[in-house]
């Protein structure tokens, strides 16, 4: 039998197509937030860190720091900040259900993927009106 | 087991891994499902403690620095939040860890990858576990 060789220029042989030529399905959306949301919450985590340093450093630089907060894109960053937790935590629960085995029917698979979108969005709108307003 | 030298099986027939390592089921990584695992187990975790504190973070949002250190320095407040700092920080290495494996491909860049991943996890992690015991202890 003939011993396959290593080509000599792999990088040119053809590759598989991948996700460009595939319509967006629901589920395959919510697969990559899940994934996107993820890594964004993951850098994110320095925003956390920043913030209790400050609170943990002098009144006057967490003032400075909340002064940031509070600006227009603050604000857009802390409001992204929650959906991402949003998207992944409820992205979550619906990666929990599919761990017990249940749910996958396909017109199932696509309520838990629109109520991953709808829940994240009402959720994020809530907790920011909830801010805006003063807390509860 | 017998003390005899076995020959050279052929790979399709190759019998290398002792009983006990199959027993185990282990496999090459020697972590079997434990990735899977604590994926599942500190997403549990987060899930519990980032409903609470979101909760918390809203009640305080745009309250001044006493207010924050004040609450900061409450149990009710501090130990859950250093709970969620360390499931978090493990958490987001695994998922970390799946991102670099998916897409990167080149052996030395996907290992400096991952000893960055598990350095930044850290250095997060640990920043933040400091500031809060900071506030705890008094600062």
């Amino acid at each position: 039998m003939a011993q396959a060789k290593p080509a000599p220029h792999p990088a040119q042989r053809p590759l598989s197509p991948h996700i460009q030529i595939y319509r967006p399905l629901v589920n395959m959306v919510m697969s990559i937030l899940h994934r996107i949301t993820g890594g964004a919450l993951y850098f994110g985590t320095l925003l956390l860190a920043w913030w209790l340093v400050a609170a943990a450093t002098s009144p006057d630089y967490f003032n400075w720091v909340n002064g940031l907060l509070v600006t227009p894109l603050g604000r857009l960053v802390m409001i992204g900040y929650t959906w991402a937790l949003m998207q992944h935590m409820l992205g979550g629960i619906r990666h929990f259900i599919w761990d017990t085995g249940r749910g996958f029917n396909l017109d199932t698979v696509d309520k838990l993927s629109w109520g991953t979108m709808v829940g994240s969005l009402l959720l994020t709108g809530g907790i920011w009106f909830a801010v805006l307003k003063g807390g509860f | 087991m017998s003390a005899r030298l076995h020959p050279t099986d052929s790979p399709t027939k190759a019998r290398i891994r002792t009983p006990l390592s199959r027993a185990r089921g282990l496999g090459s990584a020697k972590e079997g499902t434990g990735h899977f695992w604590w994926q599942r187990v500190t997403a549990a975790a987060n899930l519990i403690l980032v409903i609470y504190l979101t909760w918390q973070v809203v009640r305080l949002a745009g309250a001044p620095h006493d207010v924050v250190k004040a609450a900061l320095k409450s149990l009710l407040v501090s130990v859950p939040l250093l709970l969620l700092i360390l499931s978090g920080a493990y958490h987001m290495r695994l998922g970390m860890q799946s991102i670099i494996e998916d897409y990167v491909h080149g052996e030395i860049c996907k290992l400096v990858l991952l000893m960055l991943n598990t350095f930044f996890a850290i250095l997060v992690g640990l920043t933040c576990v400091l500031a809060v015991l900071k506030i705890s202890f008094g600062a």
